[in-house]
Order: C-alpha cells, then structure tokens, then sequence
C-alpha cells in the first residue's frame, strides 16, 4: 500500500504487477476433501429426483439442478454428493452451491472426450462455462447481441495480482490454440489480444490476433479504459462492453479453451494469485471449488479475527466473511489483510479538496458526484456529471481525505439504475 | 466445538492512502503559527490574549452547534481552532473581548455550521465573519485608532490607509523589505509576509492547499497594481507595496484557498485565484474600504460554483 508521502508533488500512481524479473514458482494445491461448486441457478430450481445428496460423480462430469436447466457446473473431483445450500453472492443473487465429499478414486467423465472433430459454442459453453477463467460464451452466443471484436486481456486488472500474466507468460502455446478454436468456434475474426506494459513486441508474431499494448498503469487495464483508449468507442453511455460489440475474456479462459481441444479434457485447475499480509505474492494451482480455507493451509498462511480476506485485488475486490468459500472460475486473487492494515471509511462531509479530482482517470468531477450520489439524485448524476464516465477504479476512494466510500455509492448508483431500466423494460 | 473466525467485510478499495481530515487542520495551524508568534512578538501580550480567546471561542461556539443540532462532536478535528486561529490573526491587538465572541459566532455559526459544516460553507468563514465586523464596527478595525497607544520602531501608520488617504509619496517612510518582515502595523497575523509565505509554502508543498489558487492571486494582486502604478504612479501604489500589506499575503494563502469555498478543477483555479486578486487591487485603489481582500474573497467565493463548471471533458464524452 502507498502511503501518503511527506511532500505531496505528484499523485499517487499504481503500477499493475507484470514479472519483469522472474516468474514465481507455482505452488499445487493438494486434493481438498471436500468442494463446493456454485451454480448459478438458486435452489429452489433443483428437482430433488434429477440430483440427490448421495449421488456419485464423476471428474468432468456436468452438474444440472433439473433437467432442464441451462446453468451447470462441471464437478472437478470424483465423489459423492455432500449438501445442497442456498449461496448468496453479490447484489443478492442467489447461487445453489453443491457439497461433494472426494473419494479416493479418480474417474473421469468421458462425455467431453467423446465429442469429435471441431467444437461448436455450444460444446463450448455446455462443458468450459465454468472453466478457470471462466470464459463468457453467454455473451458470444446471446442472439440479442452482435460481437465483432473480442479483446483478450494478457494482464490482470488490479494490482498485485498475476494470475493471468503468469498464464500468458507459462501457456503460450494453449492461448495460441484456444484462439484459433475460439475464432472457428465463434466465427469472430477480429481478435485482440491486449498485453500489458512494453512487453508486447515479444508476443507480436506467435499469435493469431492482432496483439496491443495497454498501459501498465492503474486503471488503464479496465475494461471501459480499453473500450475507449485502444478501440476508440465513446463508453459513457452506461452499457456494458457487449452492447458495442466487444467481448472481453481473461487469458486463462482462453488458454482453459486451448487446453481443452489440446488434451480432449476440461481443465480444473485454477491459477490464483495469494496476496499474503506482508504483500508477499505467490500463485498456486488449486481445483475450481476448494475451499479458501484448503488453499491458505497449502501455502501456510493464517487468517485470525478481524483480518480480511479479499477475493480479486485490493483495489476492486470483494472481502469475503467465511474460510469456506470455494475457488470460483473467476477468482483470481486471495489477499489477506492483517487486521492493523485496515482502514475504515467514514460519515464526513466532503471537504472539496480535489484530490480525486486529480486521481481520476476518467476526468469526473468527483466531488460534485459524490453531493448528488449522497442524496440519491442518481438522473442528474448521470446527467451533470458522468456517473457512466465512471470505470470503477476505486482510486478517489483511495485518496480521499474524509475517507467517503465513493466507490461504494457509485456502485449503488449504476446498481439502482440498471434495476429501474430492467423493471421499465419488462413492464412495456 | 466448530469456531467460526469472524472476518472484517467491507467494500473495495481495501487501500487508503492514510490522509485524514484531522491531519490536514492541524498542519494548516502549524502552518499558520510562525506568523501567530511573530505577531506576538509585535504586538506583544495583548496579542496572546486575542489569538487565545478567539481560538476558545470558536471551539465553545462549534461545541454549542453540535450540541443545539445533535450531532457528532466535530471539535478533535481542528477545523474550529483553524478558524478560530485565522480568525485572531486578521483581528487587532487590542480589539474588545465582545468583537471576538461575535466573530467567531459569525465565522462559526453563520460561515460554517448553518451551512452543514466542515466542507460545506459557500463563503471563507473568516472572511465572512470579517467583513461583517467591519460593516458593523468599522472603528474597532482600524488599525490607527486601535493600535495608537503603541510605540513601535517603524512608521506606526496603517500602510494601505496612509496610500490610500496620502498617496504613493506617503509611503516612502515604509521599508518594502521591514514589512515583509514584520516591521508594520495590521492584523496579529498578517503583519510578517515572510512567515506567511513560508506556512503557505510549507502547505503546497505538502498537499494541503492548492498552490494554483495562491500563486494566481498573488500574481492577480501584483499584475494589477502594476497596471494601475503604470497608468498613473503619483496616485497608485507600487505592486509590491500592495503585495506586502494588508492582508494580501495572508488571503492567498490561507484565505482563498479554503477547501469548501474554492474551486478544484485547473483552469477555475486559475481564474478564481487571478480575480481575487485583481478585486483586491480594484477595491484598494478605486474602492472606499481600505483594504479590499475579505470582500474580493467572499466575491470570488461566490463566483466559485459557476468557475467550477470549467472542467475536463469526462472519459467517453463527446459533447
């Protein structure tokens, strides 16, 4: 953490973590006992005869609540059905998380292996929608939306983390593969693939795309920062990246793709960047749905009350309440906080220092945002003063003298927002 | 027995550069206090006495508010004994108990807390409370009449009151360098340019205000003189004559640049900093008050919200 120094000249400035000097060394996970899956689907979908506690699966096997359920997830061990439960995720959307009590035996499903010849996106997204990295088929295969441009992000989008960097660096030749499936798979043609820092003539001719560089600086990573500084779309209009026609995926769910046509075998292992109190980094290999508290043991590290443990980076993640929660196909960081490093925020005024105002990389005039998100007035701040501008960085959060969480009302705002858009558009 | 650990949760940035509200008030008043003592050695102990119950009574009167509004006690924060502190500063050595306790209600009261407190206030709450006083009880802010039963070893004359009622060829008696230097007469705090530059230095320098807005008033304030000292030198007064005296050097770098009443976008900093100083200047030499920098604050204060609309185009816009 950066703090504030004595004389003040320059901003504060992040760099995102890039391995310029060596690759750390990958630490496996060993096979946990027990893993939780998480689908996304709530429980109240299962149909008890379809799936039961008890019943045995099979590594690679799809998990379905009903029949008829499109949401699955692919079970990474052999064993027998634990528990159901209900799991709640953000901005309270209910998940069913599947319990499976490993056994000792590994047996493999073999539906996956048996499709031949090239994959379709629907083989890809019945078997790699939750991969590691978890690529976005929904979004390639949506009827509603036309893609035109997929950007592959070579680097990860907070600092600390390496995750998708130590892929790119270690898994070329799968990236490779999984763009060239990725292309004939989606038919999409125009294939990016954006490499953090100055590193990216190195990768220019390996690779099926046409590779670009992204500053290494906080946030230029962010996927609205590239939308709008690498493909030269006006962003602020409050729509995601795949209503201009952009499908953003991670390197490692590109590489999970690779390694699937590779092998003719789902990967299960995740790459994951552990953040430890002292900031130290290691990244370790452990299967989709060990639990934190399995991964933090194999690298030796405990957590005591009060800590937090954040999933994804300081700067955007989310802190975590419980050493049960599993690995998640997207999670690409662990970081422990020790219970001493942590700030709080508080109920202060803004005192229109303009410090955020300066760090902001998007130009808003934060402080002016901050009055109207306040009072709720969430049409003007849209309107007055670029709430939709807003790339989520957290950095006038960060700077902020009265320690207003920002970020945490501009979430709320464009939160609000989309669920007034999504009530009006269903009640047409 | 199963013993779940109890985790902090809480929203990102998990990371915070550590700067505090706090921190930055009472690094303003240690900014603020080498002017304070050259001020007393001026002035001497009646000096003491304003700075001391100024400072009082602005805690007593924010302790009051918060207690009349039921709300969280605010005074740890410093921003009243800033207030209090600069409030002292621009007052004579020798003005009557009562003025204080009235002042620092009006700077309180009136400037900050009815507005809804720290970072709210449309107006410099000391400037507003001066100027206040000084349409109210204009005599107990001259400086020749308050401060006549002293003797001091430089030109016991208010120096922009002598220009102004004299002219430039009053002035000469006054050494430019003595009164940077503190040999003048004027507010507690505001007699020593050099102090007040040097806090105000000490503040950019740190982070704490915004140089933007003090290096362009200063400039504004001198840029003008000029012009009027060019146009006609047997009225007008030298630029760093008007620089030096009054409260010029303390309204740019304490006045102006108030967090809640400033702008903070460049280029309205800029212009908000520029016009102060050019109303300074205006006020001084075409105006009826001697020294115009209270009200060419409070009018650029004004002015601020509008100045503020001058920003950079947000990322993604087009319009």
């Amino acid at each position: 953490m950066i703090q504030r120094p004595f004389f003040n000249f320059s901003k504060p400035r992040f760099d995102y973590e890039l391995f310029t000097k060596a690759l750390p060394q990958l630490v496996p996970v060993p096979q946990p006992k027990f893993v939780t899956l998480l689908i996304d689907s709530p429980l109240g979908n299962r149909d008890p005869k379809f799936i039961k506690v008890g019943d045995s699966v099979k590594t690679g096997q799809r998990l379905l609540l009903a029949e008829n359920d499109t949401a699955a997830a692919v079970s990474t061990v052999t064993g027998k059905i634990d528990a159901f439960s209900e799991f709640a995720g953000n901005y309270g959307k209910m998940f069913t998380a599947i319990t499976i009590a490993v056994s000792g035996s590994e047996e493999t499903d073999d539906q996956f292996a048996q499709l031949g010849g090239d994959l379709s996106m629907a083989d890809l997204s019945a078997f790699l929608s939750t991969a590691p990295g978890r690529p976005p088929f929904e979004l390639l295969m949506d009827p509603e939306k036309t893609i035109e441009t997929i950007v592959i992000y070579g680097g990860d989008t907070d600092v600390l983390i390496g995750t998708n960097q130590y892929a790119l660096k270690t898994r070329t030749g799968e990236l490779q593969k999984g763009i060239s499936a990725l292309k004939k798979a989606s038919g999409i043609e125009n294939v990016i693939l954006a490499v953090p820092g100055e590193s990216f003539q190195s990768y220019d001719a390996h690779f099926n795309a046409d590779v670009r560089n992204v500053p290494a600086e906080y946030p230029y990573a962010g996927s609205q920062m590239i939308l709008h500084h690498l493909l030269q779309k006006p962003a602020a209009d409050g729509k995601a990246p795949e209503d201009h026609g952009v499908c953003f995926m991670r390197a490692e769910a590109v590489i999970s793709i690779g390694r699937a046509v590779a092998d003719k075998r789902i990967p299960l292992e995740k790459l994951v960047t552990i953040v430890a109190k002292n900031g130290e980094q290691k990244i370790v290999s452990a299967k989709i749905g060990t639990l934190m508290g399995d991964v933090l043991n194999a690298v030796n590290i405990t957590v005591d009350d009060g800590d937090r443990i954040i999933l994804g980076g300081p700067m955007t993640g989310f802190a975590i309440y419980t050493e049960t929660h599993p690995i998640e196909p997207d999670t690409d960081a662990i970081m422990i906080q020790d219970a001493s490093d942590i700030s709080f925020s508080s109920d202060y005024p803004c005192i229109n220092c303009g410090d955020c105002i300066r760090i902001c990389p998007a130009n808003i005039s934060v402080n002016m945002l901050v009055r109207f998100l306040e009072a709720g007035q969430y049409d003007d701040a849209v309107n007055l003063y670029d709430l939709y501008s807003c790339v989520d960085c957290g950095l006038c959060s960060y700077v902020c003298v009265s320690r207003i969480p920002i970020l945490q009302y501009i979430k709320l705002a464009k939160h609000e927002l989309s669920r007034i858009s999504e009530a009006e558009e269903t009640n047409v | 027995m199963f013993k779940q650990k109890k985790f902090i949760v809480s929203h990102a940035p998990f990371w915070h550069i550590g700067s505090g509200i706090p921190e930055r008030n009472y690094n303003m008043i240690i900014a603020a206090l080498p002017a304070v003592l050259m001020g007393f050695t001026v002035f001497g102990i009646p000096a003491v006495g304003v700075i001391a119950l100024s400072v009082a009574f602005a805690v007593l009167w924010e302790l009051a508010v918060n207690y009349v509004s039921k709300r969280p006690y605010t005074v740890a924060d410093g921003h009243a004994i800033y207030i209090g502190l600069i409030f002292g500063m621009v007052m004579p050595a020798t003005v009557p108990w009562w003025l204080i306790l009235v002042g620092t209600f009006l700077a309180i009261v009136i400037g900050k807390e009815i507005f809804g407190g720290i970072g709210s206030n449309p107006f410099n709450a000391v400037a507003l409370a001066y100027a206040i006083l000084l349409v109210s009880w204009g005599i107990h802010l001259d400086f020749n009449a308050k401060l006549a039963n002293y003797t001091f070893d430089f030109p016991a004359a208010y120096p922009i009151a002598a220009l102004q009622a004299f002219g430039p060829s009053a002035t000469e008696p006054f050494s430019l360098l003595g009164m940077f230097m503190g040999q003048q007469v004027g507010g507690i705090g505001s007699v020593c340019g050099i102090a007040i530059v040097l806090g105000g230095v000490y503040l950019i320098l740190r982070g704490f205000i915004r140089w933007e807005i003090s290096v362009s008033f200063v400039v504004g304030v001198f840029v003008t003189a000029f012009l009027f000292n060019v146009y006609n030198p047997a009225v007008y007064g030298a630029p760093l004559f008007h620089l030096v005296t009054g409260y010029t050097l303390i309204g740019a770098f304490f006045l102006a640049t108030d967090d809640g009443s400033s702008p903070v976008n460049f280029i309205p900093m800029l212009i908000y900093g520029a016009l102060g100083g050019v109303l300074t200047v205006l006020i001084r030499n075409i105006g009826s008050y001697v020294d115009g920098v209270f009200f060419a604050i409070l009018l650029i204060n004004v002015v601020n919200p509008v100045l503020d609309k001058i920003r950079p185009k947000a990322l993604g816009k087009v319009a």
